[in-house]
């Protein structure tokens, strides 16, 4: 049998001081998980109650309704919010693995003239706060006649410098001589990044998509700029309108919160290996 | 045909400006079918020379013929030629099958049946018809360097380039697949260069051995050539282990008697040897293997030597001397015994010397060939 690592001398697995520190552990991290939980928890049972007060935290509704999800469904363009949110974070999410996994290999798998310099200029645009960008690119999109439309919610976003980082330390870490070996196995070296580095950055591939779809799911500040109508609302700006609109309906906000949130859970169940390791390959909190 | 040519082969890595010269003006000429091991110590240069060969590094100036083609603008799959990494360099995601046929699959127009069988007869022959299911990291060292050496072989090339193949492997299957090495290269009859550091792989697998030294050619030639007829300093200390000794001597010419004198030891030189001499310098170094130094017999007054340390490995020992402030090495017949301290009188027969030139290091005076060159060999292996 293989030795576990409790195995050793002087490790006691029984014992009131054993247990007094499980005992403790545990009561952390339980604690630790409810505070956690605690939100979504009240986000649900808000939405299914029939009149919550912002103060009052119900955490078990009296009578259970659905009423406010009928206001969602029947009074406000609920669907038509969840698609624009869906169309944005989907297509953002397509073309950043598309650009930043190909700028990714170029940057660490590629030579070209002044490579790493324009690696460090791309990389220094993050260091520029989003709100200094703002109101340049909203005039540019404006002259070019974007705004209120999917290519102005888009656009500006279909590649970064993170997911290029990301992507790029991912291929650094994979051994060049593979793709060595395989251009004199005839490759190019389009069919090298393709056949040989792509399905081993898979990981990293996730992470950045997962990553992507997130940020742009709870995406606020910019659709609720360049979405000018309601139909161009995603459900951030959503969540935002119905809460002005209706004043104070919090089953409703609750509800549209729910709703909201109900994506985001299910990539993460679907994609929770990939999510975890993600979190240690970019080394970035959640 | 898988003649090979390096011919004035340069290469300078430009590093911001500092320029380094990894391979100066290389001449090189390999025979179809021939095992040509360039060896070196490291930052010589013969991985920088391999790779050029390859076409994974342009080289500056010179050029280099794979038969009867100028190659050096060329790209790596169009110079029929298959590499072996040191590291193997296995597709991580790909079955061993998947591997050798990768190449197969995107550089030849044959049909998938094909390649299967091709596949299938290299896998045979390596004997890994076993493992090609298996992916890279289930295999072990010895596995994955099969595999790799049956992904060169599959691609049936006129040239196999190996790079340090066998450094990652444990020392008994290093020595098992130098042999099987060896082996499957006459069988094949695929002209071969092979790059390595380890000077016994050298000897043992080369037809021919290329020295190379901060990215020049030392000397090419068979193994024991380079071994007997060192052409320069740096041959002579790198062949052969444990190393030759080396001593700085001045030698004094005279019509009487020719003398060499070290620091710590006087030399007669005999008027046969002193015609032998291809260059009368004065400044010189006296170099003399260690399996050449021998005990002095009663009858001869020999050199005054101290044993500091003896290294018994069996068959011989290794005893390390001091003469005077000059150290050196000696391998002695494993039956006799030396204590650490004991004084012992040594004797460097004249027809083992090898002299070079202080200045240029090239040899002016190599040592006449033992009889029985087995022998000699035996010792170095």
């Amino acid at each position: 049998m293989a030795r576990s690592n409790y195995h050793y001398a002087g490790y006691d697995r029984s014992g009131p001081r054993y247990w007094a520190k499980k005992l403790g552990i545990y009561a952390l991290v339980i604690a630790g998980a409810l505070w956690l939980v605690a939100p979504f928890w009240w986000t649900i049972t808000g939405a299914l109650s029939e009149n919550p007060g912002a103060g009052l935290v119900v955490f078990f509704p009296a009578e259970p309704t659905l009423e406010n999800f009928e206001t969602l469904v029947n009074e406000v363009p609920i669907g038509r919010w969840f698609l624009n949110a869906f169309i944005l974070a989907g297509t953002v999410t397509l073309f950043n693995v598309t650009f930043d996994t190909l700028a990714g290999y170029a940057f660490a798998k590629l030579e070209f003239f002044a490579r790493d310099k324009i690696f460090l200029a791309f990389i220094g645009t993050m260091m520029i706060p989003g709100m200094v960008t703002l109101i340049p690119v909203y005039i540019l999109l404006s002259e070019l006649g974007w705004i209120n439309t999917y290519r102005g919610l888009i656009v500006p976003f279909i590649a970064s410098p993170f997911g290029i980082f990301l992507l790029r330390q991912h291929f650094l870490s994979l051994p060049t001589s593979l793709g060595e070996a395989a251009r004199l196995d005839g490759c190019n070296k389009l069919q090298v990044f393709y056949h040989i580095y792509l399905p081993l950055a898979k990981p990293a591939v996730a992470t950045l998509g997962i990553f992507t779809f997130m940020f742009s799911w709870n995406d606020f500040e910019w659709p609720l700029i360049i979405a000018t109508s309601e139909s161009m609302y995603t459900l951030p700006v959503a969540l935002f309108a119905v809460q002005g609109r209706y004043t104070q309906d919090w089953g409703l906000v609750m509800a549209t919160a729910a709703v909201m949130v109900l994506p985001i859970i299910v990539v993460f169940l679907l994609a929770q290996r990939h999510f975890i390791r993600g979190m240690t390959l970019s080394g970035m909190k959640g | 045909m898988g003649h090979v040519e390096l011919a004035e082969l340069t290469k300078v890595f430009d590093n911001d400006g500092n320029e380094l010269v990894a391979v100066n003006d290389l001449n090189i000429e390999i025979e179809d079918g021939e095992f040509l091991v360039l060896v070196g110590p490291s930052g010589c240069g013969k991985s920088t020379t391999l790779r050029c060969v390859a076409g994974l590094e342009r080289t500056t100036r010179g050029e280099i013929w794979i038969g009867d083609e100028e190659v050096s603008d060329k790209k790596p799959k169009n110079r029929d030629i298959a590499m072996v990494f040191q590291n193997y360099a296995l597709y991580p995601h790909m079955s061993a099958r998947e591997n050798m046929a990768f190449g197969l699959k995107i550089s030849t127009d044959l049909s998938p049946d094909e390649i299967s069988t091709r596949v299938d007869n290299t896998a045979e022959m390596m004997g890994i018809q076993d493992l090609l299911e298996k992916k890279p990291g289930e295999l072990s060292g010895g596995q994955q360097q099969r595999v790799a050496l049956g992904r060169a072989i599959v691609r049936d090339p006129e040239v196999f380039l190996m790079d340090e193949p066998l450094s990652n492997l444990d020392a008994k299957l290093r020595s098992s697949m130098r042999t099987e090495l060896q082996d499957l290269q006459q069988e094949l009859g695929v002209t071969t260069v092979y790059v390595t550091h380890d000077q016994v792989e050298a000897m043992t697998m080369g037809d021919r051995i290329a020295i190379l030294n901060h990215g020049e050619l030392c000397q090419v030639g068979t193994p024991l050539e380079c071994y007997h007829h060192p052409d320069n300093r740096f041959v002579a200390s790198f062949i052969g282990s444990p190393s030759m000794n080396f001593f700085d001597a001045e030698i004094q010419y005279s019509d009487v008697r020719t003398e060499i004198l070290t620091d710590s030891f006087e030399y007669t030189l005999s008027e046969s040897t002193v015609d032998r001499l291809t260059d009368r310098v004065t400044n010189a170094v006296l170099g003399i293997r260690p399996e050449d130094i021998r005990l002095a017999s009663d009858d001869v007054s020999g050199i005054q030597a101290t044993v500091t340390v003896t290294e018994p490995i069996g068959e011989r020992t290794y005893v390390y001397l001091e003469i005077g402030d000059l150290s050196c090495t000696a391998s002695m017949p494993g039956n006799l015994t030396f204590k650490p301290g004991e004084e012992i009188e040594i004797d460097i027969p004249e027809e083992r010397i090898h002299l070079f030139d202080q200045e240029t290091d090239e040899a002016v005076l190599n040592r006449v060939e033992p009889d029985d060159q087995a022998e000699a060999y035996s010792k170095v292996a």
